[in-house]
């Protein structure tokens, strides 16, 4: 008897793992770099009705590879199938659905405030907290860039929204594993 | 072309036009014959026809634009039955592209939820390659179609041709084919566990070429055996272990089988709604042992509590001589076979049969069995003669039975039959065609006349979009909506105009002896058999419902 196996398999006994796993999937999917393969990516997931939160698509250190990150909800999507219809398209050659203790993820944003001069050194302030920089001021507005988790930038949002948001533009979250891979 | 002849084909349907004319010029010293169709679905139907008689992949060419866009029906529904073809398309020139050119369309893109995979030619050297490429994906791992689409600039382009032989190296692309051996042996110890098992097989058995694996796993043990439409064939409907199809229009003891089973083997079948009826009720009691090439399918629909993902021609075997080893009391299945024999008996497939020479359309299935010795190769059109030849013809070889399952494209069959006869000259093909099918894609009998391709169809006749009709009957209060057909066309004298040779048959007597005539008249035959015209086929599970509400004959749907 091969280990592993065990000696008799009871039908009661077999279960069915959960389908949803109830928390978000940051995906890093490795694609070949040809034309037409981000639209085979985006046709998958409207035609099989899977919603994505954030996408995010860059080259890597090979050329002929790029990276596309995507992040989903598993509390309404089953990641497997997700993964598992990836998988299909011939062009994409690698998916790691990415472990949130062992994975960096950043995402980064611009956000333009209305800036009187009364509010003015009360955004400076936010931006310093946040770590964030000032990469534009004009006479009314200011525009402020600011990188991190995306638990940092909905914060900062919440603290300039009150200030009058202009705009903002967010640009979905990018990962890489901690350590060697 | 020398691409094309590196990887064997020897057979192409298609029609030429403005984009893909230097194809075209070429196929003028081909080695390979080329079937000129006469509309580009019927091209592409062919391709899928000729691919599911024989096994080779399907070839179809077509020109830019509408030519291309004609295609896509043919290509969805290769997608949705799993069916080897590579479509090549013309494109308007390179540097056209994106101008909106004379016979422009964006083919690739509008394929591309339903192709397996597609390429666009930007430069001549490639042809070679993604022509090798588009071969093996088409044939390997879970079929599917491949589109080729070549700009006219680079297909008219000398390029130093070499061949490519080679196997493919796509590094996106290793479809899994073993099965995991742990897995395989916990199924099958499930199995030797198992007091309600049955074996659930689909189109995907056929595509592996497994009938013969599928026999010998289940002659290991008395396994009972139902098949999806698409599997019909893999295993015999003459060997006393088949119960029949299953889902929508399946037998009661197959339907019932699958909602008491303990133990689901599913064997290259995808669970589709046509099968599972209401998936909250689907087999209650069951646990699934799910056997596919392609992981995508495993806990898709149903969830699987002993995937096995491979070829399941390799799969099978190594289940067999797993399960053997276990060395297992066959009786423990007594009760439940006891079970199954009895609702053979008490649920049969059964029509009232008609009076006065009224030809009953179950009737004209079971006469065209014995006219064909039940050994023809049979395509359909889809709809109640589908079903019914499905249910009554009762096929007991593979590739024997052809017909659109996932994407139901009525106007399949005559252009499918085409295909299938070009793909096995020597064999009989008959066609079973529908009257609001048949006339979809009628202009393909010129294809048969002009090429001498000896189909024979065999036209139920009743005068109405038959399976709409009764959905209206049964589920619309019987208020009949755009689905009558009427006595038109005369579709003797439509056969005549094509140059064929057509028949009628409006009398049961004369059914077999006029079917007998017709296959043994020389080149393609319609006969048009009148049969009664509100017959409605049973079982039927209506739609939404449980497999154990299937309901047997009329007066019993809710």
């Amino acid at each position: 008897m091969e280990a592993g196996t065990p000696q008799a398999v009871k039908l009661e006994d077999l279960h069915l793992p959960g389908q949803l796993s109830g928390r978000k999937h940051v995906l890093s999917i490795m694609v070949e770099n040809k034309p037409g393969v981000l639209a085979r990516v985006a046709g998958l997931f409207s035609r099989r009705g899977f919603n994505i939160d954030t996408l995010a698509v860059g080259p890597t250190d090979d050329p002929s590879i790029s990276r596309v990150t995507l992040t989903l909800d598993g509390a309404v999507q089953p990641i497997d199938q997700v993964t598992k219809q990836l998988h299909k398209l011939i062009n994409v050659l690698k998916i790691r659905d990415m472990e949130p203790e062992e994975t960096v993820a950043r995402e980064m944003a611009l956000f333009k405030v209305s800036s009187a001069v009364e509010n003015r050194a009360e955004i400076i302030q936010f931006a310093e907290i946040f770590r964030g920089k000032i990469v534009d001021v004009a006479r009314r507005t200011m525009t402020i860039e600011v990188t991190g988790s995306a638990d940092k930038i909905e914060a900062f949002e919440r603290m300039v929204r009150p200030h009058g948001l202009v705009e903002m533009v967010r640009t979905g979250e990018i990962a890489i594993a901690r350590g060697a891979d | 072309m020398e691409s094309l002849k590196a990887e064997g084909v020897k057979d192409v349907f298609g029609i030429p036009g403005g984009a893909n004319l230097p194809i075209y010029d070429a196929v003028v010293d081909a080695d390979f014959r080329h079937v000129q169709v006469r509309h580009e679905q019927g091209g592409g139907h062919a391709a899928e026809g000729y691919a599911r008689a024989s096994g080779r992949v399907g070839v179809a060419f077509a020109t830019s634009g509408p030519g291309a866009t004609n295609l896509i029906t043919a290509i969805a529904d290769a997608m949705l039955d799993s069916t080897p073809t590579v479509f090549i398309t013309g494109q308007v020139r390179t540097d056209l592209i994106g101008t909106d050119g004379f016979q422009e369309a964006d083919i690739l893109g509008a394929t591309l939820p339903f192709v397996k995979h597609s390429f666009q030619v930007t430069d001549a050297r490639q042809i070679p390659e993604y022509v090798h490429e588009a071969f093996h994906v088409a044939s390997t791992g879970r079929p599917g179609p491949v589109l080729l689409d070549i700009p006219t600039d680079l297909s008219r382009a000398d390029i130093d041709y070499e061949p490519r032989t080679e196997p493919v190296n796509l590094p996106g692309y290793k479809p899994s084919t073993e099965g995991n051996i742990k897995q395989i042996r916990i199924a099958a110890k499930a199995l030797a566990n198992a007091r309600r098992p049955i074996f659930y097989t689909g189109g995907g058995v056929i595509n592996a070429n497994a009938s013969e694996e599928l026999r010998e796993l289940v002659g290991s043990d008395s396994f009972p055996v139902t098949s999806t439409l698409m599997g019909l064939g893999a295993f015999p409907a003459s060997h006393e272990n088949w119960l029949g199809m299953l889902g929508m229009h399946g037998t009661y003891t197959a339907n019932h089988a699958m909602d008491k089973a303990d133990l689901i083997v599913a064997i290259g079948a995808r669970f589709d709604d046509r099968i599972t009826g209401k998936l909250e009720e689907f087999a209650p009691h069951a646990k699934v042992i799910h056997i596919d090439i392609d992981p995508a399918e495993i806990s898709k629909n149903v969830g699987a509590h002993i995937p096995i993902v491979g070829d399941v021609k390799l799969v099978l075997p190594k289940l067999t001589r797993e399960y053997r080893a276990l060395q297992t009391d066959s009786s423990r299945l007594d009760p439940w076979w006891e079970t199954l024999r009895g609702w053979q008996q008490e649920h049969p497939l059964f029509y009232e049969p008609g009076v006065d020479g009224e030809i009953k359309p179950q009737f004209m299935i079971e006469a065209l069995h014995r006219a064909t010795n039940g050994d023809a190769i049979v395509t359909s059109d889809v709809g109640q003669h589908q079903m019914w030849t499905a249910q009554y013809y009762g096929f007991d070889k593979p590739r024997r039975w052809i017909n659109s399952g996932g994407l139901g494209t009525m106007g399949f069959g005559l252009p499918a039959a085409i295909g299938a006869k070009v793909a096995c000259p020597d064999e009989t093909v008959v066609c079973v065609a529908g009257d609001g099918s048949l006339i979809m894609n009628v202009q393909e009998f010129a294809t048969c006349v002009s090429e001498n391709i000896a189909v024979k169809v065999f036209l139920m006749n009743n005068g109405y979009m038959g399976m709409v009709r009764q959905w209206q009957e049964l589920f619309w209060d019987r208020r009949y909506s755009a689905v009558e057909m009427g006595a038109s066309p005369d579709w003797v004298k439509l056969a005549e105009a094509f140059g064929a040779t057509g028949m009628r048959c409006e009398n049961s007597a004369d059914l077999e002896g006029t079917m007998v005539k017709a296959l043994e008249t020389e080149g393609p035959v319609l006969v048009d058999v009148r049969v009664a015209a509100e017959e409605n086929c049973y079982p039927m599970i209506p739609p939404g419902n449980a497999a154990r509400d299937l309901v047997e004959a009329p007066g019993l749907v809710r």
